[in-house]
Order: C-alpha cells, then structure tokens, then sequence
C-alpha cells in the first residue's frame, strides 16, 4: 500500500491524529510521518488495523461518482456498506457491480490495479494479442528508424517497453 | 514429514520451508462465506469430482479429509504439520482438503475462499512449488471456471489476496540475528519492502523457536515469478547475515558458544517435564549446534520430526486421549527423550 500523503513511498506508520475531536487516521510512508511530526504512532501496520479503519475511510482518493448506496448485488446479497464493514466481498458480481468503488482501494493495497500474472487459459488470448501487436510495433520501428523519424521511433520504444514488461513472465 | 531429507536440500542450514499458495474461487458460487450448506456440499464435490477424475490424482495419490466432521484437536494437529491454515481449522460450515501421500500439496476447500492450493517443500525450493502450484492449478481450471477479471486478475474474498492470489513464504531460522539484536532492523527492513513477517504457526503467533517466516503482501500487478524473485532476494540476503553472524558468534568465543548449544542438548535429552516453549527454544539452540557441525550425532529430520509431534494437538493425537497441559509437559519430554535416544541415521 501507498502512503496516503505523497503516494509514492510505502506505507509502513498508522498515523492517528485528533483534530476538532475527530481521530483521523492515515497511512503513511516514514518520511512523510515523521515530518507530520507530534503524532501517536501504532506501528508496525497489522492486518487487523488496517481492516478495521481502512476501508471506511477514502482519504486521499477522490472518487466523484457516488452510487446508489443500497445497491445490493443481485448473486450474493452484499452491499458496498457490507464490504466496508467486513473487508470482505462477496461474489465474482460484486467486483462488477462495485468495481469503480474498489479499484481506488484495491490500487492503495497494491500500488497497482493491473493484473500481468496466469491467466486461465480462455484469457491467455490477450497475452497473444499483447505479443502480436510489440511485433507489428517492432517492425514500425525499424522503418521509423530507417526513415530517420527519430521522435516517433522513441514513442514507439517506449510503447514497446511498456507491452514487454506487462506481458513479461505471462 | 517432507519426505525427503535436510541435506540434499539447498540453504537447508537457515531455510526451514518454502511454500506456494494461491486463492482461487468459482465463478458461479459466492465466496465461502455468503454460501448455504448446499452450495458448500456442491463446491467440494466439484472440486474432488475434479482432482480425482484426472490421470494426475492416480499418480500422486490424493486423499480427501472431511474437516468438518473432525474433531478439533484432529484439525489443531493438521495445522501443526503445516497441512492445513489455521483458517480452516476454524470453520464452522462445510470444508475440507485434499492432501498429497507425501504431503507436499494440499487443497483447502471452503477456507476464506473456494480453493486454497498450497505447495510446502523443506529448504529453499520456492520455485519447485510455484511449478506445483501451477500444475493444480491447470489441472482444476480445466473443468472449473475461476472467477477472473482481465484488470483484477483472480478474484478473491478479501482484496489483499487479488491478481496473481499467490503468497509465497519462506520459514527462516534465525537464531544469531535474534542473540545479537539485530534482527530488528531485519523486520523493520521487511516492513519497508512489503514483505511480511510472521511466526511459524500461523498468522497471529509469535516467532517461537526463532522461526520467522517471510512472506510477500503485494499480489496484484507483479507476475508470479517477480514475486517469487524477489522473496527469493530478500531471503538470500537474511540468509547470508544469519551466517555470517553465526560464524562470527562463533569465532568471538567459541567456548561460550559450545556450552549453550551442549547444555541445551544436554537439558533436551534429559528433562522430565518440557512446556511447548521451552521445548521450541532448546530445539533452537540443538538445531544451530547442528547446522554448524558442533553437535554430530543429532540429524535435522530428527529435530523437524520432534518439533512437529511435541506440539500440543499430536501430542494428544500420539496419546490417544486428551491431555491436560501438565500432562502434555511430562509426555513432551519423554517424546523427545525417545525420539533422541533411538536415532534412526546414526
Ligand atoms: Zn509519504
Ligand atoms: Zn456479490
């Protein structure tokens, strides 16, 4: 997870502060705690803090989108409030239907929302497609380069870099 | 218990165990927890439908175990061989897991997710579970469609386990790093990196025995072998200091390291009456003795045999009957005193 301050460094420090009577909570990298400075620390961060506070809050993240909170997923019955309680989802539907609301928490979990690793071999189609278009991209590179268009070939590299390391390892 | 023996196994000096598990759930059923009873019955009769209609099962000989009509101590036991997670051990509702003869793969049915698929080797062989792993894992996907989705990756109950569901660990023994202190800055160094410390049984225990085990928390957006690669790292670098410092302890003053591992050896092989702790603890001191060739007529699976039958469940499984703690104490030692004095390799 990612510190909820500059988002770059890893959490590691549960940062409690009381402001206006209100405990605020946050997770932060060291750096960006010890410059809050005057703090209560509860560190290191366990599972269980971090259940218990974490998907209540959605400090740091700005979601617009407000749905409909009595949404229920018609497979399992759950609701997002249900989740937020228990950290638990409930059914494949759910990561549909509540999709938008989690990847924000998924991302602070992972600093990541992209799956690369296996796949189930129905879904191993993309890595094929993944691995045709850095061909076709290959080839536009070298007549880039032939060509002496130097600023789009290393647009190109870039793209080409960037398809190899996610379909890298498949 | 692994079934193969501690030294034809790399890092075997420091390296305990390495284990693979994936999460996996159905696409059609709800996690475990929102299931009725039926639903349940259905998930673990398609799953062993699945492992036992196939070529593979015949070849490796699985056998199914029914946790819910076990006992507790017979759950608390198999979660003392490492078989099962304390998770499963917990349940209330239908569950159960298919157990390799040797020992080495279980699936855990109906735990926090579907389908638990875990790979335990002895010494560093991550990579020989993650091929096992692998290899169930196809071999289930091939008649169960597993929830998944191209941005998530697989789908599991809690958040903390989408994308690859994998967890690799590794159960380091680390006793030069605890003596000298400076295992601290190794957990804090871990925290930094993502990587999580736990003891050796379970989620919530301590590192007793000075076994820590070292686990990866990211699962999402690596692939399974950059995750494997970099517990791999991190592991060889603990490694390493464990070792040097060992040797350094050593060299410091080996007279003072002698005594404590022989009067470990020595209260182990003769105490009347051994709590669990204080049993982890002299296992410790007898396993280093061992690994650094000070003690010779002790062989490391007798030590990993003894650590995993003196716990409290198969004490009680070896006994027959339920003990109470004092009793287990008196039982624990006459165990280990047995078990040292009938060495099988010497
Ligand atoms: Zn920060
Ligand atoms: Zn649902």
């Amino acid at each position: 997870m990612l510190c909820q301050l500059c988002q770059k460094r890893v959490a590691t420090v549960h940062f409690t502060q009381i402001i206006n009577n209100n405990r605020v909570e946050m997770y932060l990298c060291e750096k960006c705690a010890n410059e809050k400075g005057n703090m209560n620390f509860i560190s290191p961060l366990s599972l269980g803090d971090f259940l218990s506070g974490f998907f209540s809050t959605d400090i740091g993240d700005s979601y617009i989108a407000t749905p409909d909170v009595n949404t229920r997923c018609e497979v399992c019955g759950m609701s997002f409030n249900d989740f937020q309680s228990t950290g638990k989802i409930g059914c494949n539907n759910c990561y549909k239907i509540f999709g938008d609301r989690l990847k924000p928490i998924i991302k602070r979990l992972h600093g990541n929302v992209e799956h690369i690793g296996k796949a189930p071999s129905g879904f191993s189609d993309s890595m094929i497609k993944t691995t045709k278009e850095i061909e076709k991209l290959k080839e536009e590179l070298n007549r880039a380069i032939q060509a002496e268009e130097y600023e789009k070939a290393a647009l190109l590299r870039d793209k080409i870099k960037e398809l190899e390391s996610r379909s890298s390892g498949q | 218990m692994f079934g193969e023996n501690a030294k034809s196994v790399s890092e075997s000096d420091v390296v305990f165990s390495s284990r693979i598990r994936l999460a996996r759930n159905f696409k059609n059923y709800p996690f475990p927890f929102r299931m009725n009873e039926k639903q349940c019955r259905e998930v673990i009769e398609k799953v062993k439908d699945t492992v036992f209609s196939t070529s593979y099962a015949a070849a490796d000989s699985f056998r199914f175990y029914d946790i819910s009509s076990m006992d507790p101590i017979e759950r608390q036991a198999m979660v003392e061989k490492h078989l099962i997670s304390p998770d499963l051990a917990a349940m209330q509702t239908l569950s159960g897991v298919i157990i390799s003869k040797d020992e080495n793969i279980s699936i855990m049915i109906n735990e926090e997710d579907h389908l638990r698929i875990q790979c335990l080797y002895r010494g560093m062989q991550l990579d020989r579970a993650w091929e096992n792993c692998k290899r169930i894992d196809s071999m289930l996907e091939e008649k169960i469609d597993f929830a998944y989705d191209n941005s998530f990756g697989y789908l599991t109950c809690c958040p903390t386990n989408v994308g690859t569901g994998m967890r690799a660990s590794v159960m380091l023994h680390l006793p030069a790093l605890v003596m000298t202190g400076y295992i601290k800055g190794i957990l804090d160094a871990c925290s930094k990196l993502n990587v999580a410390v736990r003891g050796i049984y379970g989620e919530k225990s301590d590192a007793s025995g000075n076994m820590f085990q070292i686990s990866n928390q990211v699962t999402l957006g690596l692939t399974e072998e950059e995750i494997i690669s970099s517990i791999t790292n991190i592991s060889s670098q603990i490694i390493q200091q464990e070792r040097t410092l060992r040797s350094e302890l050593y060299r410091q003053n080996s007279y003072r390291f002698e005594d404590r591992v022989f009067r470990s050896y020595g209260l182990i092989s003769n105490a009347r009456i051994l709590s669990s702790e204080e049993a982890m603890k002299l296992l410790s001191d007898v396993r280093l003795g061992v690994d650094m060739g000070i003690i010779k007529d002790v062989d490391i699976d007798t030590l990993d045999e003894i650590m995993d039958i003196t716990q409290p469940a198969n004490l009680q499984k070896i006994t027959g009957k339920a003990l109470s703690a004092g009793e287990r104490d008196i039982k624990r030692a006459e165990i280990i005193r047995d078990r040292l004095r009938h060495r099988p390799n010497t």
